[in-house]
């Protein structure tokens, strides 16, 4: 009986320790998430008038009309959206295929291979922040790029593939399109995708070698292996990949929508509009994940 | 007979005996390795280059970024654009004060986040789960999404009436600090949900062994966290400091938003055009500074940036990869 007793309050006790720790979490995420949450979906359904005297500001409710004036009246918005969810799309692909492919090489043995990693993980570092919206803002590069492209007189290869490949008005052509889109856009995919090889690399690490083995043994190819053992192995990663690709595209400094949000809250002091335009784009990723993830999770394979 | 020739009879015999297995293996095995080799060479300079471009930029006068036939190399050799730029992003005040706030700031993100993914790794409570699924909550939601309603909130800073009732108007904190060290601590500063998610899925893979001999020899439970556990999760602890730290220092939109009255070196660098702009016009020289000339100063001041950075990646860097890459993350 007292044994049962004391097991119970030592239970507790870890209880009570746990949430001491997660404590800081916890009173974080009540003050300054679940309240502004609430809270700006409250502003995004209402007017808000700041009024400095009566010390702070007051709501007045407005049901959807901030909705309304950011689809259908604000001229820039609804473009934006669309452009950026669309390149949003056409991004996740590449930069998934990319960095398994780069996990895939590092994580093969060869010399300086130490080097050749931390050169990949560099952008993680050096491209974030201003610098990601000054690199593109970099017009000098894309112009002297042109002037030797004429003074040269030559297209570069993946034009001249391009026209070999692609016959106009063809069902290929927006395959192709986008193939090349990506070959010409992949320093940008190089740059964003250091994490997701971090992600990659480490998933790969688990797979044990004596599987590789069986297999070889078993006279499986390199190609059967890669299929049949590292796909499989890696596939509840690639769920991960892709929900961290869109969060960061979307928090990335250079994301259009999100500028315009904050230009329109910090500038234009629209702040129950600019709430109303965070939460269409939050609840647009947050369906895209959605989609995705009901997709994805039924063909992935949990090993243990 | 010399060495070599003795070893590529063996190497024959050996092929001879395997019907030229041995022969085609080595041979595709060599081509492999090169078209690898080049394949990563091609990969790593990719990266580099524009690296290697600001530089070279940043060391041309003004009259070779019009000459087309200087691509690498300046022919003028000036440190005048390293003058320029520090002068006009007031360099190394704002060095100063971007380093220690990104210092103290990731101390704080790091040290909340190290005793959250503690006790989720190691603590067995109520709502666990549903909690955890909050931390993925916080990495998922877009910070642009509840800022508004912060902004506002500190701008009339008032939890429970205190102030007014005190003061008779609510606090007006958006230009001071604290507001931001608030969300440090709470976990909600810049990417702290990463920060817990990576430390407690290192502190999951410690064995529990350690922990209970310690326990069972009377430690309490604080101090086995402080004098066991932490000096062991030393290397996730110092990447994750490292990120918090560098992110911090390049990061625009939190900087935007709470620190616009210091001078730091992301506001500064945001806001170089600009300056360059009006530091021409003031000069009298023309209404706006030439497109290549800003652009050359611009890539002057991101690597006078990122300088520091690189510094402290180029001595961090094995221990940073090789921690992430093995602590096995997992969904």
């Amino acid at each position: 009986m007292s044994k049962k007793k004391r097991k119970a309050t030592l239970a507790t006790k870890n209880a009570i320790a746990g949430y001491l720790f997660i404590l800081p979490f916890i009173i974080g995420f009540l003050a300054f998430m679940v309240v502004p949450l609430v809270e700006s979906l409250r502003m995004s359904f209402s007017e808000v008038t700041v009024n400095p005297q009566a010390g702070g500001f007051t709501m007045e409710f407005l049901g959807m009309y901030n909705y309304n004036e950011a689809i259908n009246i604000d001229p820039e918005y609804k473009i934006k959206l669309i452009e950026n969810l669309q390149g949003m799309l056409l991004d996740l692909p590449s930069t998934l295929i990319f960095s398994f492919f780069v996990a895939l090489l590092l994580n093969q043995t060869f010399k300086g291979r130490g080097f050749v990693r931390a050169i990949f993980f560099m952008p993680v570092i050096l491209s974030s922040g201003v610098i990601v919206g000054l690199e593109y803002n970099n017009e000098l590069l894309a112009s002297m790029k042109d002037v030797i492209a004429e003074s040269s007189n030559a297209s570069s290869i993946t034009t001249v593939l391009q026209d070999m490949l692609v016959t106009e008005g063809s069902e290929t052509e927006q395959f192709f399109g986008f193939v090349f889109d990506m070959i010409d856009h992949v320093y940008d995919i190089a740059i964003q995708s250091g994490i997701q090889i971090i992600i990659f690399l480490s998933g790969l690490q688990t797979i044990s070698p004596s599987m590789f083995e069986a297999a070889k043994i078993e006279g499986c190819t390199a190609w059967e292996c890669f299929w049949k053992i590292t796909l499989p192995m890696v596939s509840s990663l690639i769920l991960v990949n892709i929900i961290y690709t869109i969060i960061d595209y979307f928090c990335r400094s250079d994301n259009e929508v999100m500028d315009y949000i904050s230009t329109r809250m910090i500038n234009q002091m629209d702040y129950d509009l600019s709430s109303a335009m965070a939460w269409i784009y939050f609840v647009c990723c947050m369906v895209i994940i959605g989609i995705i993830s009901l997709i994805i999770s039924k063909r992935v394979y949990y090993y243990e | 007979m010399s060495k070599r020739q003795k070893k590529w009879q063996a190497f024959m015999e050996r092929n001879r005996k395997s019907n030229g297995y041995l022969m085609r293996k080595t041979l595709f095995n060599i081509g492999y390795k090169f078209c690898r080799a080049v394949l990563i060479f091609g990969l790593c300079f990719l990266i580099i280059q524009p690296l290697i471009n600001k530089i070279s930029l940043s060391f041309m006068e003004q009259q070779d970024l019009y000459d087309s036939t200087i691509v690498n190399i300046p022919r003028h050799f000036s440190t005048e654009n390293y003058k320029l730029s520090s002068e006009l992003m007031d360099y190394w005040k704002a060095l100063g004060t971007t380093a220690y706030i990104s210092l103290f700031v990731s101390i704080l993100q790091v040290g909340a986040a190290t005793l959250v993914g503690y006790g989720f790794a190691r603590y067995k409570f109520p709502l666990k789960n549903f909690w955890f699924f909050m931390v993925i909550l916080v990495i998922i939601v877009p910070p642009q999404t509840i800022m508004t309603s912060l902004y506002l909130n500190f701008t009339y800073f008032d939890p429970l009436g205190i102030f007014s009732l005190i003061t008779g108007k609510p606090l007006n904190m958006i230009n001071t600090i604290i507001p931001y060290l608030l969300l440090c601590i709470g976990c909600m500063g810049l990417k702290s949900g990463l920060y817990i998610y990576l430390i407690r899925q290192f502190f999951r893979n410690v064995p529990k062994d350690i922990e209970e001999a310690a326990y069972v020899d009377g430690c309490g439970k604080f101090k086995t966290f402080y004098r066991i556990m932490l000096p062991d999760a030393k290397p996730i602890i110092t990447s994750c400091f490292l990120f918090a730290f560098v992110w911090q220092w390049t990061d625009k939109f939190y900087t935007q938003m709470f620190l616009r009255k210091y001078t730091l070196l992301s506001t500064k660098l945001n806001g170089l055009a600009g300056s360059l702009d009006a530091f021409v016009k003031g000069a009298g020289i023309a209404e706006k500074a030439e497109q290549a000339y800003s652009s050359a100063i611009i890539a002057t001041g991101t690597l006078m940036t990122i300088i520091p950075l690189l510094v402290i990646y180029v001595f961090a860097q094995k221990g940073f990869v090789e921690s992430l890459s093995q602590s096995g993350i997992k969904m």
